[in-house]
């Protein structure tokens, strides 16, 4: 039923670029849901200097929480210890699949159900469980959708962004017992909550994603509209949460300004219908709430990126959105043709450290560079100055310890001759002169066919007279 | 297990420490205009209107019967308030104090452990009663502190969700409601802002309510000198 295909590598990333952009349902889909999403979010933000005011304080708080990363863990840890959390460190995606089942195995649980965690898409959550002959149901509406349909999320934010409500109709119908075939988006949003309401109590374990993890206080913060994150963690008898370790804060004052900017950035909403701060399970005399809470750590690359000091400003994100909701790519191609978990402009620049360069470089490459997803960022990630940085990374020599696995996986032996070849010809002069002399002479030599240029442009053609030669002409 | 903590912690260990000032959150915050105790209530009222909820101002002594009404415009059958609370127990009074047209509602009380009535939470009880623990003006928000008297699902799983709020109680923003509750200092397990019924967007971008949590949401803005219905 769940898709189980998490990542497909960016070797066709290019074919399914292609096949989203030539599919017009698909591409009116986006526009629409990008147009909505931007306006929305103009609204919230109508004057641009109480923006940067704004955003100004979440990338100082951002900045800060992660120049202090290891202690603030460390806090965190003692605190939701204290609050009688558990605490799981896991370095790598395999690593929290096996925390989480070995938790699930303890209570012999059949049953899980999901709340939207990102986190979990990440690790290939489902995947995990389903392998050991666990179900694993997504809760939120639209991540119900996407799994109902065998497919992964095509948006953080909107996960079935990319699909017509007539094609919720007829997945309802044909997989949901005793369904009619509805266009009714009330009648289809009742469907969804009766099945799930069934599927809340009959849940072992509830798992959820954190927006925000505070140190001083232990607490968890999620941010909803729908309610399913409540139910996850609070119907089962187990809560567990999973999350990245760039998460923490350190005080709950750090809460309000991020909250403020993650839903009018993600949404263009003035704030979400529910934000649920978690701070312990069920204590003695109080008659629901979970009886364990556990909260997973995950690494998964960012213990990495953290070590260089550019590189480490995508651990600001807080998942709004906004970059792929501005960006022209994304709304052209839709989330899909990534291959990744996270796509659009974040996703390129994150994916490198969960997932290595290798599969993910051209990610980097398909952008305009435009500047579009820095000038809406919450938390000023300058994310075309690093897409810029690994593009170069992509196709810089391979070293040991590189600040992202598979540097140079773009590198090609042709285009580097060719360049250190520019190098050479451009730092000598006579070289220079006697090559640029050659090429003007031998115009009529440019070849028609130039591969990628020519594919849809004049071939390049040197001019018959060198600058310098016309200067002379001119001085004359 | 401790060892994947230690190689984490040890790697981001070994990156020389930035030096990053702490943000000036107190200060962004005193920069914003501060709105006095009736501008707190407009403006309260307003973005829960605007987030789909009713608003009902009263008098704070008529407060039970402005929820009978609601409750009997509503065609509720059952209620459910926390047991042994003082609003749960003048609301019952009320409610068997009968007037002529005696209601048909039951009030019930969440006395018991989740797991003991859970289908019947699930299926038969038509509304539940909240009191919020404070409110935000400047996003219509409700601030619910969970615990015995005031259960996590009792605010989530029946459709309509009923909140009486003090007019007092209304802080600025969340920042000042933290700051001034002191929040920082302890926490009740589970702390939850309600700005609306549960809602979703995830089909087409068309909005719908009622996606998991409650369908309506009904706010009660109690004014001590008596407000104006």
């Amino acid at each position: 039923m769940s898709q189980t295909v998490h990542f497909h590598s960016a070797k066709e990333f290019a074919d399914r670029t292609r096949a989203a952009v030539g599919n017009p349902a698909h591409r009116r889909s986006f526009r629409g849901a990008m147009d909505f999403l931007q306006a929305k979010r103009a609204a919230q933000f109508p004057d641009p200097q109480a923006f940067e005011n704004l955003r100004t304080l979440g990338e100082a708080i951002r900045r800060y929480s992660l120049a202090h990363l290891p202690d603030l863990l460390e806090r965190l840890e003692a605190r939701l210890t204290a609050n009688g959390f558990h605490v799981h460190w896991a370095e790598t995606a395999e690593d929290a699949n096996a925390i989480a089942l070995d938790i699930a195995r303890r209570i012999e649980a059949r049953h899980v159900i999901k709340g939207k965690s990102m986190v979990s898409e990440e690790v290939g959550f489902n995947h995990a469980m389903e392998a050991a002959g666990i179900e694993a149901l997504e809760s939120d509406m639209g991540e119900y959708i996407v799994q109902l349909a065998g497919e992964t999320p095509s948006h953080i934010i909107m996960p079935a962004i990319h699909k017509t409500k007539q094609e919720i109709a007829t997945l309802f119908a044909e997989r949901i017992p005793g369904v009619d075939y509805t266009e009714d988006v009330d009648e289809l949003i009742r469907i969804g909550r009766q099945v799930l309401r069934r599927k809340f109590l009959a849940a072992d374990i509830g798992l959820s994603g954190v927006n925000f993890a505070v140190a001083e206080t232990g607490t968890l913060c999620l941010v909803e509209n729908e309610g399913n994150g409540r139910m996850c963690t609070t119907v089962p008898r187990i809560h567990i949460a999973i999350t990245g370790i760039e998460k923490v804060v350190e005080k709950l004052e750090h809460v309000p300004p991020l909250y403020s900017l993650l839903t009018r950035s993600a949404t263009g909403q003035a704030v979400t219908t529910y934000l649920n701060l978690i701070s312990g399970p069920r204590r003695s005399g109080e008659l629901d709430g979970p009886e364990e809470v556990h909260l997973i750590l995950v690494d998964n690359g960012r213990s990495r990126a953290y070590a260089d000091e550019q590189m480490r400003a995508t651990l600001q994100c807080i998942r709004c959105g906004a970059c792929m909701n501005h960006c022209p790519v994304y709304a052209r191609i839709g989330g899909h043709a990534y291959g990744t978990t996270y796509p659009g402009p974040i996703g390129a620049i994150v994916s490198p450290h969960l997932l290595g360069l290798e599969s993910t470089y051209p990610l980097a490459f398909a952008s305009t560079l435009c500047g579009a997803c820095g000038e809406v960022c919450p938390v000023r990630i300058p994310i075309p100055e690093l897409l810029v940085r690994l593009r170069n990374e992509a196709q810089a020599l391979p070293t040991a310890n590189a600040p992202v696995r598979g540097r140079g996986a773009a590198r090609r032996m042709l285009p580097s001759a060719v360049w250190r070849g520019w190098a050479f010809v451009y730092g000598h002069l006579k070289t220079y002169r006697l090559v640029s002399w050659l090429l003007s002479r031998g115009r009529a030599l440019s070849p028609a066919n130039q591969g990628a240029w020519t594919a849809s442009r004049t071939p390049l053609v040197p001019a018959p007279k060198r600058l310098r030669d016309l200067l002379k002409e001119h001085s004359r | 297990m401790s060892t994947t903590r230690e190689r984490i912690l040890g790697r981001l260990r070994s990156v020389p420490s930035a030096d990053v000032a702490a943000p000036a959150v107190d200060a962004w915050y005193a920069s914003q205009e501060d709105d006095d105790a009736s501008a707190r209530v407009g403006k309260l009222t307003a973005a829960l209107e605007a987030s789909h909820a009713e608003v009902h101002h009263c008098a704070s002594r008529d407060w039970s019967s402005v929820v009978l009404r609601i409750a009997e415009e509503k065609s509720l059958r059952t209620l459910l308030v926390g047991a042994g609370t003082p609003h749960g127990e003048a609301l019952r009074r009320q409610n068997d104090s009968g007037n002529a047209t005696k209601s048909d509602l039951q009030i019930v009380d969440y006395a018991a452990s989740f797991e003991t009535w859970r289908e019947r939470l699930f299926e038969n009880i038509d509304a539940g009663l909240s009191v919020a623990h404070s409110a935000i003006a400047e996003t219509g928000s409700l601030i619910l502190w969970t615990g015995p008297s005031e259960p996590r699902l009792l605010s989530l799983v029946p459709p309509v969700h009923f909140v009486l709020l003090d007019v007092d109680r209304i802080h600025a923003t969340l920042y000042a409601a933290m700051q001034t509750e002191r929040w920082s200092a302890g926490l009740p397990t589970n702390v939850l802002l309600v700005s609306g019924p549960s809602k979703t967007a995830d089909i087409q971008q068309t909005l719908a309510y009622g996606a998991h949590g409650p369908r309506e949401l009904v706010v009660i803005l109690r004014h001590a000198d008596g407000g104006a219905s």
